[in-house]
């Protein structure tokens, strides 16, 4: 999930927690001040008749509420002692509204010229439903225009503000510690982001120098170990010459001769795929793949006579590609020399061209074999042994030199295992 | 037959000392670049392995001096350095020949036999033994002067036997030989017993006087009838 979006989440939680709480609390406020109110104003009536009693007693006589906001009853001295100012609510029937309303009351009693009287004063209060409801909704209003707001500035301002993240973001995932030297950069004053960018480059740089150490140390010890190697074989290839072995010990020499020569195969892959990571060879030149395709075949054709094995060809078209000449060839050959040795006798291998893509086919007993790992180093088929595993892996590190793409399919149906260059 | 082998590895140095004397041929050696200096200023050699990377100087130095002197066309250089650039630049100061460590001493002694032979009769490249001679240029093998049609690694593995004769060549020498660099399949000692068995056959059809022996296990040898 987005960070906009799991803001505005808990950004919409927070708001409905606090909208709510504050309404709830606001509204009891407000409920009580409206009451003070009234019950001020009750009481300010209740001054104001009494002033005008003394004046016109005929308002005594008003014994019912009717059209006015009081009542006055008669009632005995011991009542009225008893009878303590008292605010009340209650309901009652309002005619315009045809329905029972709530109303304050107040019940107080006064004494005038000696008689005692009940009076009651009632004010509206307001429509509690009425109120509630209308809250509600304008409430409900501005929690929307909240988290609308909300999300138009997550979308446009808060964007904005991480933008010098994505860009960050987007240079870390594009970093290449093989290629790339320069030190990533945003345009930012912003201190976290300044402090990311710090972290990253520390880290880009300490990579950087474990890529290249790990590097140097392949390639030193591949080029070490020449001499060493050189003097061994050759020795033992001395050894092997001598008048006085017997036919067990010369053929245990030539076991280890061959297990040293698959040693040095080793090392010279292995330096020539540091080479490529390297970057030494800059040479370019325009090859005609198909036609490099094709010499390579040439140069086995003794050993597809012997494995009678079929070659099909498809091309449609003439694959050109810019790379250094000695590493097309080696791209070829590789490849065709795994489809070819990985073929059983009488087998096809299928070379198509078409759409700027080059593919060679070869049917195997192998089941598919494991894409992800197929152009690892030392990564072997099955029963291969003797096979250093490492020919596909330099072919794709040839192709990701140049940007190339070499992939790997297993056709279930013809069982044949595909490797194709775009 | 003189060499002058240019090796600052003792080891190294001795083996191919020790299979050069056993052809014959009367061996120097040079430990460093003054050493190498001197001799070559001073004796000429049919043949000079030159190690590039040698205490004291460089062996492409050397090669200069070399071509200074007009002397540079017999050289092999034998480096540890794949590089291309070395390569060419080798090649470019006049040395015959560049071979990369770790090599087989069959390889090599294929590669010095070719040089003496380019530089022994005037540029005749062939080979004969008995009734037999190899046309290394013209790809062409006579037997009784009657041509043998061999197909391309049956010629390059006759040709190597031949550079090789009454040696013990290993199947991976071999194998490497004909495949060239980059062979690590099993498979194909399969098919060089079979290319050899070809190989024979058409030599004992055209009568000629040479036998391929082999040795259980470990590889062939050619020898002369």
């Amino acid at each position: 999930m987005k960070l906009h979006n799991q803001s505005l989440i808990y950004l919409t939680l927070a708001f409905f927690v606090i909208i709510g709480v504050w309404s709830f609390v606001f509204y009891i406020d407000l409920k009580d001040e409206i009451r003070d109110s009234i019950d001020d104003g009750l009481d300010n009536n209740r001054l104001l008749l009494l002033q005008q009693i003394e004046k016109d007693s005929s308002l005594l006589q008003q014994t019912e509420f009717g059209g006015n906001n009081f009542s006055v009853k008669q009632i005995s001295r011991k009542n009225a002692l008893a009878q303590k100012d008292v605010l009340k609510d209650t309901m009652m029937y309002r005619l315009n509204e045809d329905d029972l309303e709530p109303v304050r009351i107040l019940h107080t009693s006064f004494r005038q010229q000696d008689k005692y009287y009940h009076l009651k004063i009632i004010s509206s209060l307001v429509e509690e439903d009425d109120l509630i409801e209308d809250a509600f909704y304008n409430i409900l209003l501005l929690f929307i225009v909240l988290v609308v707001s909300t999300f138009i500035i997550n979308n446009f301002l808060l964007k904005r503000l991480w933008n010098p993240f994505y860009d960050l973001l987007e240079q870390i995932s594009r970093y290449k510690l093989d290629k790339d030297t320069h030190a990533i950069k945003s345009k930012t004053n912003t201190k976290e982001f300044l402090a990311l960018q710090e972290a990253a480059n520390k880290l880009l740089l300490h990579s950087k120098e474990t890529y290249r150490a790990q590097k140097e140390f392949t390639e030193n010890a591949a080029h070490e170990l020449q001499t060493p190697l050189a003097v061994m074989a050759n020795r033992l290839e001395l050894l092997l010459e001598s008048e006085n072995l017997n036919a067990l010990e010369s053929k245990q020499i030539a076991e280890i001769l061959q297990t040293l020569n698959r040693l040095n195969h080793l090392n010279k892959a292995l330096l020539l795929l540091a080479k490529i990571e390297n970057k030494q060879y800059n040479e370019q030149e325009k090859i005609n793949i198909t036609k490099l395709i094709e010499e390579v075949l040439k140069d086995f054709e003794d050993f597809i006579d012997y494995k009678n094995l079929q070659i099909k060809r498809q091309y449609t078209q003439d694959i050109t590609l810019n790379l250094d000449k000695h590493l097309a060839f080696v791209l070829c050959s590789n490849l065709i020399k795994n489809a070819l040795f990985h073929s059983h006798e009488n087998a096809e291998i299928i070379i198509k061209s078409n759409n700027n893509k080059l593919s060679i086919c070869n049917t195997a007993n192998a089941k598919a074999l494991d894409g992800s790992t197929i152009f690892n180093r030392f990564t072997k088929g099955g029963n291969q042994t003797k096979s250093t595993g490492i020919g596909l892996a330099v072919a794709k590190a040839i192709c990701d030199y140049y940007g190339l793409q070499l992939s790997y399919t297993y056709l279930a149906k013809e069982n044949q295992h595909c490797f194709e260059i775009s | 037959m003189k060499i002058l082998i240019i090796e600052d590895e003792k080891d190294l140095q001795n083996a191919l000392a020790e299979h050069f004397r056993k052809e014959k041929f009367v061996i120097e050696v040079a430990d460093n670049y003054m050493q190498a200096h001197e001799k070559i200023g001073v004796y000429d050699y049919d043949c000079i392995l030159l190690d590039i990377m040698l205490p004291g100087g460089s062996g492409l130095e050397l090669l200069k001096y070399l071509k200074s002197l007009g002397k540079s066309d017999n050289v092999i250089v034998i480096s540890a350095k794949n590089s291309l650039e070395d390569k060419l630049e080798g090649l470019s100061l006049g040395a015959d020949d560049y071979l990369t460590k770790p090599f087989h001493i069959a390889e090599l002694n294929a590669r010095v036999k070719a040089v003496l032979r380019r530089n022994t009769f005037d540029g005749k490249n062939t080979i004969s033994v008995n009734n037999l001679s190899l046309n290394i240029d013209d790809r062409i093998l006579l037997v009784n002067e009657k041509e043998v049609h061999l197909n391309r690694k049956e010629f390059d593995i006759l040709s190597y036997f031949l550079a090789n004769q009454k040696r013990l060549v290993t199947k991976s020498t071999l194998a490497e030989h004909v495949w060239g660099d980059h062979i690590d399949q099993a498979d194909n000692f399969d098919f060089i017993y079979y290319q050899i068995k070809n190989l024979r056959k058409k030599l004992s059809k055209a009568n000629a006087r040479i036998a391929i022996e082999a040795h259980y296990g470990v590889g062939y040898k050619l020898l002369p009838e």
